[in-house]
């Protein structure tokens, strides 16, 4: 390298385009965090000029993002509250959703944890002293949780112990470190450390778990947005879905 | 709005709790690193300094593998004494204390070295035992580098977020401090929550830096 060449680079560096024209910015629940990295090379398999740049993190920090002006161009909810909240502001081509896969809410405990709740009621019992839940303001797995425990009258003796997470990975993570004696997660969440923690319930839902897909109205790359969501139906993306344990929708 | 005071006595509980402990360990560390020639000085100045260049969400990372119940320290507090320190707000003294250590370690290493030992030496001809001369020559001619160095690290204590959100979590009332409160309600988009805590966050941040100011001219608040 001749001797200006690290200045070079360096300065290639700084001015590097932060995002150029055939970016694809798709921000997804942080569920979906694995499949998503999985699905977003085969899809710039088929269309090599567009490159896919993922953004995870609860769906409802997400949508504040693209509230307030993230250049985003597809945005995948793990509810559909949070989609109709999109929706509400016209952040979103309505004409486009889509519901593309389901989910099942579970307790998962760590794998040597000494206590295995048998109902959600021991929840509410001696030895769950800390339980990880998605903060529900912002984290569609929180909501679904807090609607499933105030539905059985539960909510106001497990608030107390509640942990709150920032999405469902970080609920899960704290549950496989042990610093918690329990928590709500996805069953896509809990297969993917089957050493760590275990399945202790599956908890049915007043509303089933679907996760709606949307081209998002200030895309910045329209045209690939529209074509991202429908790779996500089609049946590579479901088989990368379907793997990590997601449902039909 | 409530919720904003409790955050804020929370955060400055734990910053107080946080400076008292830098203070202590930084104070100490200073002189040694001043006064004492071994070897790896260098090296322990360096590993002393890290928490001031490292991002706080490896400082966080670590703290939790440390002191999380599996974590060799954790384990141990937990097996001998019961206490158990992440989710707590003591775990949150604990990780703003590690991130704001540097700023008092560094002042104080520089305002000892700033101490003619002639004084000392004086001090040491007329009759003052080790700990006299530390007390009465040394810690005064050095003090008001150490508190420029103290009221930087309240301030960075106050502000500490990332280490804090993994040690200590969210848990309104009992860890979440002002800077995780607007993290948490800028997610939730409550905008009027988010608007008020950072109000009370730069008043606050504003207040400690005239207090600074006053107390430290020209060290910390850029006054003359």
């Amino acid at each position: 390298m001749p001797p200006r060449g690290p200045a070079i680079f360096v300065l290639s560096l700084l001015l590097s385009a932060a995002a150029s024209a055939a970016d694809l910015t798709v921000s997804a629940a942080a569920s979906l965090t694995h499949a998503f990295k999985e699905i977003a090379p085969l899809f710039e398999a088929q269309n090599p000029d567009t490159q896919v740049l993922l953004n995870f993190g609860a769906s409802g920090a997400l949508l504040q993002q693209i509230a307030k002006g993230a250049p985003a161009d597809v945005f995948a909810s793990a509810d559909q509250e949070t989609m109709d909240q999109a929706q509400a502001q016209a952040l979103m081509r309505a004409t486009g959703r889509r519901n593309f896969v389901s989910n099942t809410l579970v307790v998962v405990v760590p794998a040597d944890g000494k206590v295995v709740p048998k109902a959600l009621a021991d929840l509410g019992g001696s030895g769950y002293a800390r339980i990880a839940i998605g903060q529900p303001a912002a984290v569609p797995v929180g909501r679904y949780t807090q609607a499933v425990l105030q539905k059985a009258g539960l909510w106001a003796a497990i608030e107390p112990r509640m942990i709150s997470a920032q999405n469902v990975r970080q609920a899960l993570d704290y549950v496989a470190r042990g610093e918690v004696d329990a928590g709500f997660v996805y069953a896509t969440d809990a297969a993917l450390l089957p050493d760590k923690v275990r399945v202790a319930l599956t908890v049915p839902t007043e509303t089933p778990i679907l996760y709606p897909i949307a081209p998002l109205a200030g895309a910045p790359n329209p045209a690939a947005a529209q074509k991202f969501v429908a790779f996500v139906l089609s049946a590579p993306a479901q088989a990368v879905l379907a793997k990590y344990g997601f449902g039909k929708p | 709005m409530e919720g904003a005071w409790v955050a804020l006595a929370l955060t400055l509980k734990v910053a107080g709790w946080a400076t008292l402990l830098t203070l202590l360990a930084g104070v100490a560390a200073g002189w040694l690193l001043a006064r004492a020639r071994f070897a790896g000085r260098d090296l322990l100045d360096a590993l002393l300094t890290l928490p001031m260049v490292m991002p706080p969400t490896v400082l966080g990372y670590y703290l939790l593998v440390l002191l999380g119940r599996r974590g060799p320290v954790g384990a141990w507090l937990q097996a001998n004494f019961g206490i158990n320190l992440i989710f707590t707000w003591q775990g949150a003294v604990i990780a703003a204390a590690v991130v704001a250590f540097p700023l008092v370690f560094k002042a104080a290493r520089a305002a000892f070295e700033s101490v003619e030992p002639q004084y000392e030496q004086a001090a040491r001809v007329l009759g003052h035992g080790e700990a006299a001369v530390f007390f009465r020559v040394t810690l005064p001619l050095a003090w008001r580098g150490i508190l420029a160095g103290v009221l930087l690290a309240f301030a960075r204590a106050t502000g500490e977020f990332g280490a804090t959100l993994m040690v200590a979590g969210s848990i309104p009332g009992r860890t979440q401090t002002l800077s995780v409160a607007v993290y948490e309600a800028v997610q939730a988009g409550q905008d009027d929550v988010a608007n008020f805590l950072v109000l009370v966050t730069s008043v606050t941040c504003i207040a400690v830096l005239l207090a600074a100011g006053r107390l430290a001219p020209g060290r910390v608040a850029g006054q003359p």
